[in-house]
């Protein structure tokens, strides 16, 4: 039992999200001890000797202190490999290693676009700034030319590795929940096997469960 | 003359940055092949092909972990002035039209991270290890630093790099504010470096890991330019590049592009 988990973080924050999907796709016991980001607690002591980027999430397992949430989700996969829902597709190395390529492709050509995407529709407004529409058609633009090859890709494949749910999907969820609320949704929408999958694995318990974090 | 692939043949073949002659081989494809110990001109079969170019960082990120590993492979030039990388048949091998791709036996790569990830777990066992030495929790602080490079370090310091070096390249010009904001952002990243190698010899451990391979290209530059202060001014960062920089299979890779 992972009975000594901690995340440090918030519901709202994704990269919180990305972690907390990954410990309730594992069936693993956790305790999230709330960060005032509003006190800037995240830039202060305790915090920053957990994370000195001074960012959320970060992750205590017993004597480990983890920062980055696609290293702390690629822990958990790893570590509690035998518990849960399979997220790494271990038994091939040839499904491991295209894993890894969709895993990278979230991180460095979808959340980079999707994220401040993500900011303007959404986290702006919650901050009391404007969104700037020059902006997000911007990069409304960059993000079409992104979800144009994951098309490509949902139709060999039902998930972006191969057959089964992976992190490599579970990586997108909380940016892609944020976009399916705004009118960014609509490039999504638009292409069919991209809806389908997005479909899919927000229709997941676990991520279910996320999103109930945060009505609480 | 750059073409996608090189086929077979008794002449000189010119890339941009290299000359090479090589003879014929016993396949029907000839490509430049390499090996950490023997000459370019070595005519060995390898599985490995790596399609990119010596300049490019994402390549070069390649390279260095084939050459840490001590494996064969062959670089497979892309002409990327006449936008090789943008139409077939390199989109089949990468759809996002960026170098490098890989191929190792039937199964094809992209992504230089995922790439290098790649060659440390299934070369394991061949030259340098890259990842940290023993249990997950071990290999978790890799993987921390690891996203280190990719989310805090990397996003800013390509762009310095494109900036102070690869628009000069192009043509274009230097654009001394961004340089400034960016060079306010990269300071306060080389900060948590400096208390992070006050505690410990590598990024991730106290042996050299994929965690710190992947800032050797962007620093390479960087260092050949005013950014290099940045680096040079903090002691633990600059004996950190120091001995990253100093690694035989990076300088390897660097003499690639002097070919």
């Amino acid at each position: 039992m992972g009975g000594g988990i901690k995340v440090h973080g918030v519901p709202i924050s994704t990269a919180t999200m990305r972690v907390l999907a990954t410990l309730y796709e594992k069936g693993l016991d956790f305790e999230l001890v709330p960060v005032d980001m509003k006190a800037g607690a995240h830039k202060q002591e305790p915090l920053i000797s957990l994370n000195p980027f001074g960012q959320i999430p970060a992750l205590l397992d017993g004597d480990l202190t983890l920062f980055e949430s696609r290293a702390i989700t690629d822990y958990i996969a790893d570590e509690y490999n035998n518990k849960g829902e399979k997220l790494l597709c271990q038994s091939c190395k040839k499904l491991k290693a295209i894993t890894k390529v969709w895993l990278q492709v979230e991180g460095q050509q979808f959340d980079p676009i999707a994220s401040k995407l993500a900011f303007e529709r959404v986290f702006k407004g919650m901050l009391g700034m404007t969104t700037d529409p020059a902006a997000v058609e911007d990069l409304e633009a960059k993000l079409v030319k992104v979800l144009d090859i994951y098309e490509a890709r949902l139709s060999k494949s039902p998930f972006l590795a191969g057959d089964c749910f992976t992190l490599a999907d579970l990586h997108h969820l909380p940016i892609i929940y944020y976009l399916m609320g705004t009118d960014s949704k609509k490039l999504f929408e638009s292409r069919p096997k991209v809806s389908e999958w997005i479909k899919k694995i927000t229709a997941r318990p676990s991520w279910v469960k996320v999103l109930n974090l945060q009505k609480q | 003359m750059m073409g996608t692939i090189l086929q077979s043949r008794l002449l000189p073949i010119k890339l941009s940055h290299s000359s090479l002659l090589f003879s014929p081989s016993q396949h029907s494809r000839s490509n430049l092949k390499f090996t950490s110990k023997s000459s370019p001109s070595t005519i060995t079969m390898a599985s490995i092909k790596v399609h990119g170019v010596p300049m490019s960082t994402a390549t070069m990120r390649v390279l260095a972990a084939l050459y840490e590993k001590e494996l064969e492979f062959e670089l497979i030039p892309v002409d990327m002035r006449a936008g090789a990388h943008k139409q077939e048949p390199f989109l089949s091998l990468n759809p996002f039209g960026q170098i490098p791709a890989l191929q190792d036996g039937d199964l094809t790569l992209f992504e230089s991270r995922a790439i290098t990830e790649y060659i440390a777990d299934e070369y394991s066992e061949k030259g340098e290890k890259l990842m940290c030495p023993g249990c997950n929790k071990v290999k978790a602080l890799t993987k921390v630093w690891l996203n280190v490079e990719g989310q805090q370090f990397d996003p800013i310091a390509s762009k310095i790099a494109f900036e102070r070096v690869f628009k000069g390249m192009f043509g274009m010009t230097t654009d001394p504010a961004a340089v400034q904001d960016l060079e306010g952002k990269l300071v306060r990243v080389l900060d948590i470096y400096e208390a992070r190698l006050s505690k410990s010899e590598f990024l991730a451990c106290d042996c050299f890991t994929l965690a710190d391979l992947h800032h050797l290209p962007v620093i390479h530059y960087l260092m050949g330019t005013d950014s290099k202060a940045l680096f040079e001014s903090r002691p633990k960062v600059c004996e950190w590049v120091k001995k990253i920089t100093a690694r035989p299979a990076w300088a390897k890779v660097v003499d690639l592009q002097k070919q």
